[in-house]
């Protein structure tokens, strides 16, 4: 079942959309991910157009368990946001190593400008730290013939291969035509392969040399026959770019002569050194770190690259005139629209009320309920990364004297304390502070952020089947965590906060999970629940 | 029609107003009218009653999903308290359409206010009737079409266009 716009063959999707359709037409075995905005709706797309999708607990777990369908000769898709691939990166690097035998696309979905993202990281760094090969499409046609292309790569050579999409590719949409089901995966089956598969130092020097010369062949490759597209223009300006900034650049110099790399890594460093010998000027285009503008100075090749003004945010057409007018003067603000705010009748407001009122020193995580950071509320007083509520209120009970640490709250909500709260719980139970120290799950029953997907506190699948469901309380009592508390902070808002008063005196370890399905969600799970039978 | 210049419009709104079903209304209407299209928003916490904006861009070809600063020909708002916030879009003789535009059409649910704008605007632009209506059915649930098609023919049957 494909997307609804379809117009004289064409469709209007998505780049998301767009990569879900590929996957498709790839016979992709898996696709497997952890929410993260701007990724989110390709393995939602990929599960409604009919492939098997799947979410898991983290972003880690996701790549290994995609590393293990491209282990087996099958076709694997990963997706995440950028900051994901922070969490993944353990495997990502020594999946170079081993290689694969079947084809693996890891997309990385990053967000200049952080729309919705707690920093702007420019992911290619990545396919360099790690050794993998990288395309970027500019558009959703793109994005689909890269997601074919990624695993045309992945199989040749062995390797997975990096698909780093950004905010405006994913979310945009635009007019593909798709080229129906590509020629079929090899039959899956376990080969043994133990020096390519078992990373022990002995094993693992070969396979970094083996890596190397992999990469020098699809250098080659890339040079002579890559997705590298040559625009002639005028001989007085060229452009050098990539991705999204492809299209802001040949609108806002429609005479230029450009190149645009569809493999950016690793980069046709002798096209590009012909194509800045070509022009009088030649420009790199690229938004947030000047990574192409780097490696290519470093082979010596001169080129100008954007003032640092331009590293912060997204480019757009105008930014991109000013970069070629090398216009420094301050850019005008855009006025501040309305900025989001917990739902009138969200169930953690009662809780960020509570623990202002008892002037809790808040050490949060990230989510919807981080919108209690915000009047009226301004309950949160730490914010770094998924899962590190728990870690970061540990270290300040370590440090603060007694009569702050006392005071301290980790606040987690669901999907984050799956996704790597869980091994925080760990560490709270192991070295506990000598003040105890309280940690709140806000169990709103959903993963509400990133448009309310399932995970595995919620008991069903990306597709809202039944499933095994992880118990917050069981796994705090196995810890060794005795006091332990499951409730709905809405039915007794005072009772709350006595309740939180209480674990906070008590100088123990204490566990509240508050419970209430958010408000956008509530009618769905309902409805989940009624057509749900027990599996057997 | 690849020499068709390209129109530019910015839909603004706040989270939960139907902004992003208004412009893959227009989107779809206009890819269905044959154009090369590209539409843009930013998704995120746009369900929390943030400003939420879309960018819809159709013509012969459409280079930047964006509309650069200055260049929107039509700016819809479905919420007038973001004008400030998006005015610097506008070309200096471009559009506006706002609430207030539609405030004598009486609408079965204030939720299809984004469809009665949008009927505003399809009025002044060169896309068949039938390429709208089917974007709406395409890109509505079912059960929602007989409001939102009854508000959009009201908004297109006004006649709003500057004497
Ligand atoms: C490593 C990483 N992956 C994904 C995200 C995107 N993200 C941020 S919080 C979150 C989960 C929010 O769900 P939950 O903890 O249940 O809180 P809720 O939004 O429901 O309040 C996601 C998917 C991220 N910031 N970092």
């Amino acid at each position: 079942m494909a997307p609804g716009l379809i117009h004289s063959g064409h469709l209007l999707a998505s780049g998301d959309e767009a990569v879900a359709l590929a996957a498709l037409d790839a016979g992709v075995r898996l696709g497997t991910g952890y929410p993260g905005t701007p990724s989110t709706e390709i393995l939602e797309a990929f599960s409604l157009y009919g492939g098997q999708a799947q979410w898991a607990p983290n972003e880690k777990v996701a790549l290994e368990v995609a590393i293990g369908v491209a282990y087996s000769g099958a076709r694997a898709l990963v997706t995440m946001k950028h900051v994901g691939l922070n969490v993944a990166a353990d495997p990502l690097f020594t999946v170079a190593y081993t290689g694969v035998t079947g084809a693996l696309v890891v997309v990385s979905a990053d967000d200049p400008g952080m729309a919705s993202s707690q920093n702007e990281q420019d992911n290619r760094r990545y396919a360099v730290a790690a050794g993998v090969p990288m395309l970027e499409p500019s558009d959703s046609q793109e994005a689909y013939d890269f997601t074919l292309l990624a695993i045309e790569v992945s199989e040749r050579w062995g390797l997975p291969v990096l698909l780093r999409m950004t905010t405006r590719v994913c979310h945009s949409k635009s007019v593909i035509g798709t080229r129906g089901p590509a020629p079929p995966a090899p039959r899956a089956r376990f080969e043994r392969d133990i020096p390519g598969r078992v990373m022990i130092p002995a094993f693992a020097r070969r396979a970094h040399r083996r890596l190397r010369g992999q990469l020098a062949g699809i250098e080659a490759w890339n040079e002579a026959s890559g997705p590298n597209l040559r625009v002639h223009g005028s001989s007085r300006l060229g452009i050098v770019t990539s991705g999204i900034s492809h299209v802001h650049a040949a609108e806002a110099a429609p005479e230029a002569s450009i190149l645009k790399l569809g493999m950016t890594y690793p980069i046709p460093m002798a096209r590009i050194r012909e194509f800045a010998g070509s022009v009088a000027r030649c420009v790199v285009i690229e938004e947030g770190d000047p990574y192409l503008a780097e490696a290519i100075r470093a082979a010596g090749i001169a080129v100008e690259s954007k003032p640092e003004m331009y590293r912060f945010g997204e480019l757009n057409v105008g930014r991109v005139r000013r970069i070629l007018a090398g216009d420094l003067s301050p850019e005008s603000e855009t006025p501040a629209g309305t900025p989001p705010c917990l739902c009138q009748g969200c169930p953690y407001r009662v809780v960020f009320q509570a623990l202002r009122d008892l002037d809790c020193i808040v050490s949060g995580d990230i989510g919807c309920y981080s919108l209690g950071v915000l009047p009226p509320f301004e309950a949160m007083d730490t914010l770094v990364c998924m899962g590190a509520a728990v870690g970061v209120g540990l270290g300040m009970r370590h440090a603060l004297p007694p009569e702050e640490a006392r005071r301290v709250v980790s606040v987690i909500g669901d999907s984050t304390f799956v996704h790597s709260g869980i091994t925080g719980m760990v560490e709270m139970a192991y070295n506990p502070p000598p003040s105890g120290h309280l940690l709140i799950i806000l169990d709103n029953g959903t993963t509400a952020m990133t448009g309310l997907q399932e995970h595995p506190g919620t008991g069903r699948t990306l597709d809202h089947r039944a499933t095994g469901r992880v118990r917050y309380d069981e796994l705090a009592r196995t810890l060794g965590i005795r006091r332990v508390h499951v409730l709905d902070p809405t039915r007794d808002p005072a009772g709350f906060r006595e309740l939180v008063r209480q674990c906070l005196d008590s100088a123990e370890l204490s566990l509240i999970v508050a419970e209430r399905d958010c408000l956008l969600a509530a009618g769905k799970i309902r409805a989940y629940e009624k057509c749900e039978e027990p599996r057997a | 029609m690849p020499d068709r210049p390209v129109t530019n419009i910015v839909i603004a709104g706040l989270g939960g107003q139907g902004v992003l079903t208004a412009s893959d209304v227009v989107a779809g209407a206009a890819f269905r009218a044959g154009f090369d299209v590209k539409k843009s928003e930013v998704h995120g916490m746009s369900q929390r009653g943030g400003s939420v904006a879309s960018d819809v861009r159709f013509g012969g070809k459409v280079l930047s999903p964006m509309v650069p600063p200055g260049e929107a020909d039509y700016l819809v708002l479905l919420d007038e308290g973001q004008l400030e916030a998006n005015r610097g879009l506008l070309r200096p003789a471009g559009t506006l359409i706002h609430p207030a535009l539609v405030r004598g059409v009486r609408l079965a649910s204030k939720r299809s206010l984004n469809l009665a704008l949008v009927g505003v605007l399809s009025a002044r632009l060169d896309i068949p009737e039938q390429a709208w209506l089917e974007a709406i059915r395409a890109g509505l649930r079912q059960d929602l079409h007989p409001i939102n098609l009854a508000a959009f023919l009201a908004g297109r049957a006004l006649d709003t266009a500057p004497a």
